[in-house]
């Protein structure tokens, strides 16, 4: 989108348009114990595939692997994990959560096999290191989101 | 088994901003060509059904197919259906409405105008769920830019490797009239441009682009009467990774080789390394040509940066047309890739012609980082 201004533009229309299309969305019932835990009790809780033993955070009602219903088989993980892949996003737009250049990371919490993509901050983008123990740091505002976990940051060991 | 037929394709030129043109009139402008190359009417001996491909963030409205059904002949009573995935799906679903018996010729048109929103990273944004995923700023280009480091570190894909993909990529560019960005590189340009999404930099990145194609499918019995020289589709194949970035193997491109696999088996190809010798891959980002040629098995795992190092494009003549490095629109990358190996394979390409090629794939994907992956073979 540019602004348009050559001498072509004397003969066109063309108007901004911005969609603002108030909406809810429901978390689910599995998706809304992850959240209220986390919010209510800074717990954060994965569920466990009985069959194939895979622990989902967040939360699945069936297992992607197996389709085994697995929503009422919840177990609570820790506050730490390992940062096992990253990206520094660089770029700046409207939908991004902070100001660039910031590490969006890949973690696996202890105790699960899916990874969990969130911030990582308190370290150096340049120092960042795949294989790195982090834990959480949780927000001091709740958003009803992933976000009442602010970020994750270097446990220093 | 039946054969289905693709008679005829346009495409029209892409650029970065075609802001001066409705995607409506570029439409148009795609069925006068494709009614042009083969006669082709709407009616009882014709055109009974269309098909078209669009995006309702893109075009910023809901239903965004309504908006163009007098342009693509269907605003006079007859059947439409929209693919809202990338457009070479379209493909397939036209196979399926002419092998079917439900229709014998199948018009189908796709458009994109990346450049109408502000941001195409906001509207990737839109794909994620918003628990999760869209409040961390997640979009296609970071998930790409996760998954670039996971293969890249697992396949020793070098800096080098990627300035080389996208150096030949504006090479050919320059010799496709329909390609967007032929500004020549050095490798030296590629490997220090600005760092986007480490470690994607910004020449890695495809510009945005605007863009539409069109097609005219046909039965075997009825392609005849449209051209003298039907290419025909042979293999076609898709297949779907997680939604959760959290629970894929990022690093291997799973999904596609599935739907590779699929496509082969329809195409009878049991040995594609041999088969194949022309491809179009869709590679919005430099680091996924190598990995979905992996994915095509046109190399083994892990192989992909020898892939680009010893002459496997030019062997394989891997996007002769540019590619999306030099600028496809999003929704329909592969759509594009398809008309591109159509021309090849009647050896209308011009100054970008192959030579001796008779069996094309082409890949495309939507999602973030791969995650729906498309092929279709098409033959002479």
């Amino acid at each position: 989108m540019k602004t348009v201004t050559n001498e072509i533009s004397k003969a066109c229309s063309v108007i901004p348009g911005k969609m603002a299309l108030p909406n809810q969305y429901f978390a689910g019932r599995v998706g809304s114990r992850f959240i209220i835990s986390l919010r209510d009790s800074k717990k954060i809780l994965g569920v466990k595939c009985p069959k194939c033993k895979t622990v989902y955070v967040p939360p699945m009602e069936c297992c992607q692997k197996d389709m085994t219903k697995i929503d009422e088989n919840w177990v609570e993980l820790g506050d730490t994990g390992v940062l096992v892949n990253y990206t520094v996003v660089n770029y700046r737009d409207a939908h991004l959560p902070r100001k660039t250049p910031y590490i969006l990371g890949m973690i696996q919490m202890d105790g699960a096999e899916a990874t969990l993509v969130h911030l990582v901050e308190g370290v150096d983008p340049q120092n960042v290191k795949i294989g790195m123990r982090v834990k959480v740091v949780f927000a001091g505002k709740t958003t009803n989101t992933i976000l009442d976990i602010d970020h994750f940051e270097p446990i220093e060991e | 088994m039946k054969r289905v037929a693709i008679c005829a394709a346009a495409q029209h030129e892409i650029k970065s901003n075609i802001w001066h043109k409705r995607f409506q009139d570029m439409l148009m402008d795609l069925l006068e060509d494709v009614q042009g190359q083969t006669g082709f009417t709407f009616g009882d001996n014709g055109v009974k059904n269309v098909l078209t491909c669009s995006d309702d963030f893109f075009d910023a409205r809901t239903i965004s197919d309504n908006a163009i059904n007098d342009v693509v002949g269907a605003g006079n009573y007859r059947g439409e259906q929209k693919m809202a995935q990338e457009g070479l799906n379209g493909i397939g679903y036209a196979m399926a409405c002419i092998l079917s018996g439900h229709d014998d010729v199948i018009y189908f048109a796709g458009h994109c105008k990346e450049s109408s929103s502000a941001s195409r990273n906001q509207i990737s944004n839109m794909a994620y769920d918003p628990f999760y995923c869209r409040c961390l700023g997640l979009d296609y280009l970071s998930a790409a830019g996760l998954q670039a480091r996971a293969y890249m570190e697992k396949a020793a894909v070098t800096e080098e490797q990627l300035a080389k993909v996208v150096v030949r990529a504006r090479q050919w560019a320059s010799r496709n009239e329909y390609a967007n960005e032929k500004t020549q590189l050095h490798p030296g340009d590629v490997m220090y441009s600005s760092v986007l999404c480490d470690p994607i930099r910004t020449l890695h990145a495809y510009p945005v682009s605007d863009g539409a194609v069109a097609l005219l499918l046909a039965s075997e019995e009825k392609a005849y009467e449209y051209t003298d020289q039907p290419i025909w589709i042979t293999g076609f194949g898709n297949c779907m990774d997680g939604y959760d970035l959290g629970t894929r193997d990022l690093a291997s491109s799973n999904a596609l080789k599935k739907a590779a696999n699929q496509a082969y088996k329809m195409a009878g190809i049991k040995q594609p390394k041999k088969s194949v010798n022309l491809v179009e891959v869709m590679d919005c980002y430099a680091y996924q040509q190598p990995m979905w040629i992996e994915g095509l098995g046109l190399c083994d795992e892990r192989e992909g940066g020898r892939f680009i190092d010893e002459y496997g494009p030019a062997k394989y003549n891997v996007n002769l047309s540019g590619g999306m490095l030099a600028g496809r629109p999003l929704m329909i990358g592969g759509l594009y890739g398809a008309a591109e190996a159509f021309l090849q394979l009647k050896g209308q390409a011009n100054e970008h012609q192959a030579s001796d090629v008779n069996c094309a794939v082409i890949q495309s994907t939507t999602g973030g980082a791969g995650q729906h992956q498309t092929v279709v073979v098409l033959e002479r």
